[in-house]
């Protein structure tokens, strides 16, 4: 039902952009306001969870680590998986972020035989990853739209994605990974009963609009057409704020920008805030070094003790004249050296 | 706490990569002249091109491409226009026998960050070559 629902809410915001497309009100509200709209609540909404992750107390030192901990010198430790250093968090972070090493480590149980089998199950880390950086290049390519003079970076990039030059205009293998990986992604979902029953609403929606975004841009590239050249200077007016929807902008185009105005402001409040949230784990972030180093909760009220040496002080003449033996025997032979056993 | 610092260098880093064409467009001075398109020069010699100037804009490497399929793997090269004017199917002699190249072609592909095609491979730029025609023509 979740799957079925986002899937209506996609395609609903499809509709709207191709209905928004054939009216000229409909075109200015939709290439003038709405981009604005949607990347102003993109920047303050991002920037208020970030600031407010910034304010959140981290009390307590809590690495989770999956490696041997840095203790005797004859025991090897795992460096990156359980970093004792700050270096050693920057790798492990950098690994996480950039190859998602976590997620490698997903694997699958199943019952074979009335035995429990325990199975490597690369194929999810290796789509997500695929997914996420297909995602980044397309981003990056799309800077050609609204950098003028084009970087030497971005047509570097375009260059190298259509690198064997399958068809005119070129075939870009990100869009081929980016479609195929998402759609893995998706039918990972509906496989599983399990998975279905844990996904909600808000998984779907994220890739059917993902999804949705490719296809119209797709669909642009390949086989409608769209004239770059007025693409091009409506992107660069928004970023000038002057703002202007030529005729010559297809309802296609216009439904590819709303569904990515819709991503833009939905972001924010998503769980797509995970492109900021990996960097705050403090689950990952903290170097597994509590055993070398004392962490004291700098938020600890103070508390009120009386300690055994202490309360052996004040009753001290009590219990020798009780014959209870003492910890410190004598005060002034060996005074303040209390043994603990 | 010590962390702050970093958490809002790392977000004014994001804020300001997702602002770049904004901050690009004021860097390159002129931010007014800027969407301005390129300055694409026009034939002088002829009014009309193979097909009315909204499709060439979105499709011309289309037509291209079936062009060099139809003249290389099938040697049909003729070409019957939307206004029944026939053409010759040859981007050295029909394009750039109208079109400058450097003023007309590179300039909207440097606009539009579309790294050099392959035509140019085996193609050469009649208006470069000073007047030879020795290579390739097809
Ligand atoms: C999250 C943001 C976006 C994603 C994921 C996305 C995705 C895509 C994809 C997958 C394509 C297919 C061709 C290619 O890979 O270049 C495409 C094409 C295109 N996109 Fe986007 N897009 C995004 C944002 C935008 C924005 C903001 C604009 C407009 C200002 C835009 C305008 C276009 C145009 C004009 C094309 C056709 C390019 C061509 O014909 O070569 N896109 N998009």
């Amino acid at each position: 039902m979740n799957a079925l629902y986002s899937l209506l809410a996609v395609l609903a915001l499809v509709l709207a952009g191709f209905a928004c497309g054939q009216g000229a009100p409909a075109r200015m509200v939709l290439a003038t306001f709405v981009p604005y709209a949607a990347f102003a609540a993109l920047l303050i909404g991002f920037c208020w969870r970030v600031a407010r992750w910034a304010f959140v107390p981290v009390p307590f030192h809590i690495p989770v680590t999956c490696g041997q901990q840095k203790s005797l010198v004859w025991i090897r430790f795992a460096k990156i998986d359980n970093p004792s250093t700050r270096w050693g968090v920057v790798s492990r972070m950098a690994a996480e972020i950039l190859l998602f090493r976590s997620l490698f480590r997903n694997n699958r149980a199943r019952l074979s035989g009335g035995r429990l089998i325990l199975g490597e199950s690369a194929s999810l880390w290796l789509c997500s990853l695929a997914f996420h950086w297909t995602l980044l290049l397309i981003m990056l390519r799309h800077l050609r739209l609204f950098l003028e003079p084009v970087p030497a970076f971005v047509n570097a990039l375009e260059r190298l994605d259509g690198y064997f030059q399958i068809g005119v205009p070129p075939l870009y293998f990100s869009d081929v990974i980016l479609v195929s990986a998402m759609t893995f992604l998706l039918f990972r979902r509906f496989r599983d009963p399990a998975l279905r029953y844990l996904s909600l609403f808000s998984d779907y929606f994220a890739l059917f609009l993902l999804l949705a975004i490719a296809v119209t841009g797709i669909l642009m590239r390949y086989f409608t057409r769209v004239d770059i050249l007025s693409v091009k200077q409506f992107a660069l007016g928004l970023a000038a704020f002057r703002p202007g929807a030529s005729q010559a902008l297809s309802a296609l185009f216009l439904c590819h920008l709303l569904l990515v105005c819709a991503l833009a402001a939905y972001l924010p409040f998503s769980k797509l805030m995970h492109m900021s949230g990996v960097f705050l784990s403090p689950t990952r972030n903290l170097a597994n070094n509590s055993r070398s180093q004392r962490h004291i909760n700098p938020w600890n009220a103070p508390v009120k003790t009386h300690a055994y040496v202490e309360w052996e002080e004040e009753f001290r003449d009590k219990m020798q004249a009780a014959g209870i033996p003492l910890e410190i025997e004598n005060e002034t032979e060996d005074a303040g050296n209390a043994r603990t056993n | 706490m010590r962390d702050r610092v970093w958490i809002f260098a790392g977000l004014a880093f994001f804020v300001a990569a997702l602002t770049c064409p904004a901050w690009y467009a004021v860097a390159n001075g002129k931010a007014s002249n800027k969407s301005k398109p390129p300055n694409l020069e026009l034939p002088a010699n002829q009014k009309e091109c193979v097909a009315p100037a909204g499709t060439m804009r979105a499709a011309h490497m289309q037509m291209l491409i079936q062009w060099r399929e139809d003249v290389v793997r099938h040697g049909d090269r003729r070409f019957v226009a939307f206004n029944g004017k026939v053409y010759e199917k040859s981007l050295t002699r029909t394009c750039l026998g109208c079109h400058n190249k450097e003023q007309f072609c590179d300039r909207c592909h440097a606009y539009s960050g579309v790294s050099d095609p392959y035509c140019w491979n085996c193609h050469n730029d009649p208006q470069t070559v000073a007047g030879s025609r020795t290579r390739s023509t097809p």
